[in-house]
């Protein structure tokens, strides 16, 4: 394959320069020129924003064994990893290894070494570390440009994402950057035991339908994967990795967006996708007293109270606390579903939960469709007589 | 600022919420489903218009789909917008994000200069919000993502955006891409006599294919995606469900009980 510049086109703005992986880009009279050294990879033919760049590649078919390693984007939030992260590495381990490959984590931000054991015991083979001070939390065009060099560099098989709204800034330009595929807010992820690709399965049409989707002819294949579903790996304490430090070279056109002002905390913080239990309220739960009781009862699980839409446009629930499609993904061990009738659009937010107990005077509510245990009755009824049971020490009734 | 130019991208879906699921075989039912303007991108044609409104300037909407999304299009002129661009071509079909944003993105070029790009956060079909982001790394432009008020302040951007707790007033230059949600705005109504000259044959709506925004094909549709759809089902729950009976304070009791068995609580 080959790759050059059509002349006619170009107009000197000079992307691909910084684009190439190995410089092998120059300039000369305002034209970009493509040396000797191109190892035909592609990546300025996608990077051109006028098209001016060819390839005479049938198809994108790069050389895609020369591409190994799965890697995990480690997020911070103040400096701290993320749980998310911690689940990506969990589930980046089962696919290293069924690829017999190293799991690799990057950890990118101001100062975010002191995380490398950490990410070591969490299952990393390798740490890549990129420390900048333009690696603020919250903008993505500085963490594009490094986690995009990076992996021009290195040529991982896979890059593995939070589906965190960050995360979800983020994938797609390096995608874009890049010139790969990138599947949304993935539910599942395997290998193929055959072609070695890299299964990315994911709600589409607001959970209605789910979709396996592969990018059998480009590398890395890049996923964001939603929050709350993989599960992490116990650490395991003294596990060494090796730690490699690569450069960040983030440039002015990086610094284009920043950020003014956090408006303090809307709500009481509530972090309903780390929570173990959660008890759900929808419309059957009446009013705002009747959300009361629900607080009473999460009180004694140590639970999170959530709900439906209709709870939350009713006022009776800030909207940090909506689950389902417009709200949160949750998948806790436990989801109690208190007067909730299951639309689709509220269960794509609660599915995965371990175990749903559905309380909803309605038999044929499709709630109990998807849950665990069952119970046909007047909430108002259950959830007192729940509370006097819970309040009694195990083994007095 | 001077007058703005804005281009709004607008997506034709089918309305998902009204989805139903064959009972005999399990498998979505599309046939007569309805065609709808994406939520979230009346939002943002409402946000391109404000801004138009207040400072002056033109409002483009472009849409890449088949031919009978022009359908959306003329609902956008019924709610003021200026002109619209159909970018519709066999060689689009089967597009993924990638090709999509490519699409996109070479017909923003193609317009010539241009201040803002507002886009929905995302389409309720395809559920990536992918889009916004991929066109601004395309035009190789800034990116505020699930706005919820924006203003132009000298010569950059002002917006307020969705964090995960409460939000963040965030300054960028222009040009930029900003996408936004539903609570940015309450779009207006359509105002009869624009939507019923949408119809008419000379219309500001331009009909354009590859050739005309000088994309390569490559880039575009099936050609141009890196991913591929491997099969599509409907979820399945084949839990095995425990109906609790008795008295309210029996299922209480068995419930406790079961729900330590689980060790759950
Ligand atoms: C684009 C779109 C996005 C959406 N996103 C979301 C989302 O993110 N989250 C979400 O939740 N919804 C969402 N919705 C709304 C969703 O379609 C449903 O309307 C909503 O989830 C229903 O809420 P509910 O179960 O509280 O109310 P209802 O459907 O009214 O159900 C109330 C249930 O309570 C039962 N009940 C009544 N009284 C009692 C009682 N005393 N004891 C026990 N049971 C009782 C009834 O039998 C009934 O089943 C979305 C809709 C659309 C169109
Ligand atoms: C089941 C299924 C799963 C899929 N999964 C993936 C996947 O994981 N990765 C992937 O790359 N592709 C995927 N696709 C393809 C993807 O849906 C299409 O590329 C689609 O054209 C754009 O993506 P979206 O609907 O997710 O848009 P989003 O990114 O959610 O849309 C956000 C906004 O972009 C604008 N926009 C989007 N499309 C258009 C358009 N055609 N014209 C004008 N404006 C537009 C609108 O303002 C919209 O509100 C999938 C398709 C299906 C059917």
């Amino acid at each position: 394959m080959a790759v050059w510049v059509k002349k006619s086109e170009c107009v000197g703005c000079e992307t691909c320069l910084d684009v190439c992986p190995i410089g092998a880009i120059s300039m000369s009279e305002g034209i970009a020129v493509i040396g000797d050294k191109c190892n035909s990879c592609g990546a300025c033919v996608e990077s051109c924003p006028h098209g001016a760049i060819k390839s005479d590649a049938s198809d994108r078919k790069a050389d895609i064994s020369a591409f190994k390693d799965v890697w995990v984007v480690a997020e911070t939030r103040q400096g701290n990893i993320r749980s998310c992260t911690s689940e990506l590495m969990g589930c980046g381990r089962g696919l290293a290894d069924a690829l017999g490959q190293r799991l690799c984590a990057v950890l990118a931000g101001k100062e975010v070494s002191s995380h490398a054991g950490a990410m070591a015991e969490n299952g990393a083979d390798i740490v890549y570390l990129m420390e900048d001070k333009g690696l603020e939390e919250g903008l993505a065009l500085p963490y594009v440009r490094a986690i995009t060099d990076a992996v021009l560099e290195k040529r991982p098989a896979v890059v593995l994402f939070a589906a965190t709204p960050f995360g979800r800034e983020l994938a797609p330009r390096v995608s874009r950057r890049l010139g790969v595929g990138l599947t949304a807010d993935c539910t599942g992820l395997d290998i193929d035991p055959e072609t070695k690709n890299l299964l990315q399965t994911r709600p589409a049409w607001g959970g209605n339908l789910m979709a396996t989707i592969i990018s059998p002819d480009t590398r890395p294949q890049m996923s964001t994967v939603r929050p709350g579903v993989m599960k992490a790996l116990p650490a395991e304490p003294g596990r060494k990795a090796e730690v490699v430090q690569l450069k960040v070279n983030i440039k002015p056109e990086d610094q284009r967006l920043n950020i003014q002002e956090l408006k303090k905390e809307l709500y009481k913080h509530v972090n309903l996708t780390e929570a173990r239990v959660i008890v759900s309220g929808g419309h059957g739960v009446e009013s705002k007293d009747g959300f009361g009781l629900l607080e009473e009862l999460a009180g004694l699980l140590g639970a999170e109270v959530a709900g439906t839409r209709i709870a939350v446009e009713e006022g009776w629930l800030t909207p940090d606390r909506q689950v389902g499609q417009t709200g949160k993904s949750v998948c806790p061990e436990l989801y109690i579903a208190c007067g909730i009738s299951g639309a689709i659009q509220h269960s794509a937010g609660m599915m995965g939960s371990k175990t749903i107990v559905a309380i909803n005077t309605d038999p044929a509510a499709p709630i109990f469709a998807i849950a665990d245990i069952a119970i046909v009755e007047d909430l108002f009824k259950i959830v007192p007589e729940l509370i006097t049971a819970l309040k009694m020490k195990e083994g007095e009734n | 600022m001077d007058k703005l130019d804005i281009k709004v991208l607008i997506k034709q879906v089918p309305n998902t919420s009204e989805v139903k699921i064959d009972p005999h075989t399990g498998t979505l039912m599309r046939e007569g489903m309805e065609s709808i303007i994406n939520p979230d991108d009346l939002h943002a044609i409402e946000a391109a218009l404000q801004l138009r409104d207040t400072h002056g300037g033109k409002v483009t909407a472009i849409s890449m789909g088949p031919p009978q999304a022009k359908d959306v299009l003329r609902e956008a002129l019924g709610m003021g917008v200026d002109e619209c661009i159909l970018l519709t071509d066999r060689a689009f079909a089967g597009a993924d994000t990638l090709a999509t944003s490519y699409t996109l993105g070479k017909c923003v070029l193609r317009l010539g200069r241009f201040d803002l790009v507002i886009a929905g956060h995302q389409a309720i079909d395809g559920d990536t919000a992918q889009i916004g982001p991929q066109v601004a790394e395309f035009l190789g432009i800034p990116q505020v993502i699930r706005a919820i008020r924006l203003e132009i302040r000298g010569d950059g951007l002002l917006a307020e955006r969705t964090a995960e707790e409460g939000t963040e007033i965030v300054k960028s230059t222009l040009p930029a891409l900003v996408t936004v949600t539903k609570e940015a705005n309450d779009p207006r109504y359509l105002f009869v006599p624009l939507l019923m000259a949408a119809f008419e044959e000379d219309a500001p709506i331009r009909v354009w294919g590859g050739n005309d925004i000088g994309a390569d094909e490559a880039g575009t549709g099936l050609k141009g995606s890196p991913t591929r759809v491997r099969r599509t089902f409907t979820p399945s729950h084949n839990k095995k469900i425990e109906r609790l009976n008795g008295m309210p304070a029996d299922m209480a009791r068995t419930l406790v009980e079961r729900l330590r068995e689980r060790k759950v609580i």
